[in-house]
């Protein structure tokens, strides 16, 4: 077992060494999101590992938080857990406050503080999420373990983020591509591209990096109005909306390689 | 005070001159008015059984339990105030927990009633409080067999073959009295003491009641649980069915 | 930036590392060996007293469950008739491995909360799912607190025809899935688990159950250097709980004479 991490008093040896438990664990796995013009796609794979142990070949790590927020965690499992418990709490709180569900950017900011309000002790966590605005736009929203944040269009993180950033740089933000003369970059990506580039980087993370794999649970959020852009058409969707509030979210489901 | 010629029943903390103390007697009163409540100690296990009076037609059935469970084999019926009931309730949870916590085995009964006793006779000390205004019957299933107990509102607490509290007790003994208790099953008992809370309830003067009932020992494998509906149900049916041919 | 959690606020040493490039591993501790406190609060143990490998199972009727009889002391075999699988209610079992004595303050812990549970007499009762969950919150806050306890928990239940199978650890790590194993078994016998059980929960017998887990203890009894040839089963079905009396496997050692090492050198 990873528990205990031995502390060097210094490079002399002979020395008596002190060993200290280690609260930290590795579970690897992988998230991405990214966001659109009237959705957002917030995915993950469902394998928890430790070390070269694959512990089960299905924990979610991408969870609903109202109708128009979807929270993905990677890192320390028991961290990323706790805290989608406790931010759920609190969005609870804030639903009995103000009868109503918290907008995107508040949650945003609530994540955090959450966060940075354990600064000598952090969550182990990295944080992307994804949703939509009170303006109608899709929006994802990445995190440090201890609170930075940005909005972003696209982000990946965890285990394969070295493999999937620069495939999404290189797709999503068009980085090192030249746009033929009269034919610019789209300002936007469409729902079906956008998932398409999903699965692909996760096919290519589960070949590539071994702790992703298994499954890969794809969440999606549409803005009030929007069309299913062809949503309807997946194999095995499943609509996950609650409230009548206008956006709906949908769950998309893929086998990965076991291996 | 003088005008009224005695202020010796103003605190718990004052005797009379005769060497009494009226808070804890008119205590007793609180338990007088209240419904009946029996306990038995057969041959194998302890019955528990009250006459619940129902103020109310509003109230839902079974709400308002007077007999309350205080761990696996424990269990404790009030006659007096209920909410004086509750929370020594709750402090017998405590003591039974505390007692699992050291000892890493289920407290005795006796261990429980002393630890109730000395906690109810505590407030019959101070100016600043008011004793309890309850009688309390505690049964259960230890080591050593079944045991019961009563505790009375000055914190004095004696063990029991057999115990009545509350408005009937008086009538309630004289038919214990009439029992073999020590040769009588959980099941045989069960009955009598349906019969008996029935038998005492006073008709003319109350409205409704519910008799509620729960046993300890080997029928319940030394767990104090209600007494099944059905078993209840039958037991309620002879006791109606004895009072109408004793009248 | 540094991205390690484990490494802020500890101070770096210029002189050796002056960019933050070594591996943690490698990274010289500079900070101070003691504190004012540090012979008052000895929060962070060891386990003392353990148990190895617990192995689990869905099948047809429920969960089923082995775990040995050995407590271990270091590398001696010191206790070797404890019972390390725990029925809780009436629907569940936690089987243990790791410190030993954490695991009876946890058994306490749980008789209080079914007797709590108990005295609300109100029809509910805690099952599988509901112990797993409190379980979870103890050992993440106990570990959060820096004074973990040190065990790995398998809890398996059946309740309301539902089969519940799920681990949780000193981190507060948990995880479900159809077979799980801890300590060595995670190694060891995981893969055999696996191997005969997953896509078959729903048609293995409780014989074929039985073999299984038998089966792997007796591969756990070969390579396990804390491990017994003395275990229990626990199964977990619709009709309550049952833990087995001990029993063991048959094992045959004569391959080991012509091992290096262990049997007499031919040469």
């Amino acid at each position: 077992m990873p528990d205990m991490v031995t502390l060097p008093h210094s490079s002399l040896s002979g020395k008596p060494q002190q060993r200290q438990f280690n609260p930290y664990s590795e579970n690897g796995g992988t998230i991405l999101a990214i966001s659109g013009a009237d959705f957002s796609v917030i995915a993950g794979d469902t394998r928890q590992s430790e070390g070269y142990s694959i512990q089960t070949r299905y924990a979610p790590k991408v969870f609903r938080l109202t109708d128009n927020a979807v929270l993905a965690v990677n890192g320390f499992a028991a961290d990323g857990n706790m805290f989608v418990k406790q931010v759920r709490q609190r969005l609870e709180w804030y639903r009995h406050a103000h009868a109503k569900d918290m907008p995107l950017r508040a949650i945003a900011r609530l994540i955090q503080t959450m966060l940075y309000a354990r600064r000598f002790f952090p969550y182990y966590v990295y944080n992307i999420l994804g949703g939509i605005e009170e303006d109608g736009s899709g929006a994802v929203y990445s995190f440090d373990p201890v609170g930075s944040y940005e909005r972003e269009s696209c982000r990946a993180a965890g285990a394969a983020q070295s493999l999937v950033q620069p495939f999404l740089d290189n797709q999503i933000y068009f980085k090192n591509q030249v746009p033929r003369p009269g034919h610019p970059h789209p300002q936007h990506l469409s729902l079906e591209t956008v998932i398409q580039l999903v699965i692909d980087s996760f096919t290519s993370a589960t070949e590539r990096h071994i702790e992703v794999g298994d499954g890969l649970e794809m969440f999606v959020v549409l803005a009030k109005g929007s069309p299913l852009h062809g949503l309807e058409n997946f194999d095995g969707v499943q609509e996950m909306t609650v409230t009548n509030e206008g956006e709906r979210i949908f769950v998309v489901r893929r086998n990965l390689k076991r291996d | 005070m003088t005008s009224i010629g005695t202020g010796y029943d103003l605190s718990a903390s004052t005797y009379s001159p005769d060497g009494r103390i009226f808070q804890v007697e008119y205590a007793n009163k609180a338990v007088e008015n209240s419904g009946t409540a029996i306990g038995l100690r057969v041959k194998d296990g302890i019955i528990l059984a009250v006459e619940k009076l129902v103020h109310s037609k509003l109230l839902i059935p079974e709400a308002n339990r007077r007999i309350q469970t205080l761990d696996r084999h424990l269990g404790l019926a009030t006659a007096g105030l209920l909410a004086d009931g509750r929370q020594l309730a709750d402090k017998a949870r405590d003591e039974s927990a505390n007692f699992r916590d050291s000892f890493r085995s289920p407290a005795p009964v006796k261990y429980i009633a002393d630890r109730l006793g000395s906690y109810v006779q505590v407030y019959t000390l101070y100016s600043s409080v008011r004793p309890f205004g309850i009688s309390t019957i505690i049964g259960g299933v230890d080591q050593d067999g079944p045991s019961l107990f009563v505790i009375e509102p000055s914190g004095v607490f004696f063990g029991y073959h057999g115990a009545a509290v509350g408005k009937g007790r008086q009538l309630a003994k004289t038919e214990l009295e009439k029992l073999k208790l020590s040769e009588l099953s959980m099941r045989q008992a069960v009955f009598e003491a349906a019969r008996i809370i029935y038998l005492v309830h006073d008709d003319s003067k109350e409205k409704t009641f519910e008799l509620e009932m729960s046993w300890i020992g080997d029928e319940t494998n030394g767990l104090h649980v209600p007494v099944p509906k059905d078993l209840l149900a039958e037991a309620e049916q002879r006791a109606k069915a004895e009072l109408e041919d004793f009248e | 930036m540094d991205h390690f959690p484990t490494n802020w606020g500890r101070p770096r040493n210029d002189a050796f590392d002056a960019y933050g490039t070594y591996p943690i591993s490698q990274r010289p501790y500079n900070g101070p060996t003691t504190d004012a406190f540090s012979d008052g609060i000895q929060h962070t143990q060891q386990p003392i007293v353990t148990g190895t490998s617990v192995l689990a199972i869905k099948y047809k009727d429920g969960i089923m469950m082995a775990a040995d009889n050995l407590a271990s002391y270091g590398s001696l075999a010191r206790f070797k008739d404890i019972q390390r699988l725990h029925p809780v209610g009436n629907n569940t079992v936690i089987g243990a491995g790791g410190d030993m004595s954490d695991f009876q303050y946890i058994q306490a812990l749980l008789d209080q909360l079914m007797i709590e549970e108990f005295t609300e007499q109100d029809g509910h009762s805690l099952g599988p799912s509901e112990i797993h969950e409190y379980l979870s919150h103890v050992m993440y806050s106990r570990r959060s607190k820096m004074d973990p306890l040190w065990n790995s928990l398998i809890v398996g239940g059946f309740k309301d025809e539902k089969r519940f199978l799920s681990y949780v650890d000193l981190l507060g790590t948990t995880y479900s899935a159809s077979t799980l194993a801890t300590g060595y078994g995670s190694y060891i016998a995981q893969p055999l688990l696996r191997k005969a059980v997953e896509g078959n929960e729903d048609v293995l017998t409780e014989d074929e159950a039985v073999k299984i887990l038998e089966q792997s203890m007796k591969v756990l009894f070969y390579r396990d250097a804390r491990s017994l040839n003395k275990y229990q089963i626990a199964k977990i079905t619709a009709d309550g709980v049952s833990v087995s009396e001990s029993r063991s496997v048959e094992t045959h050692w004569s391959f080991a004479e012509g091992i290096r090492g262990y049997g007499a050198q031919t040469q």
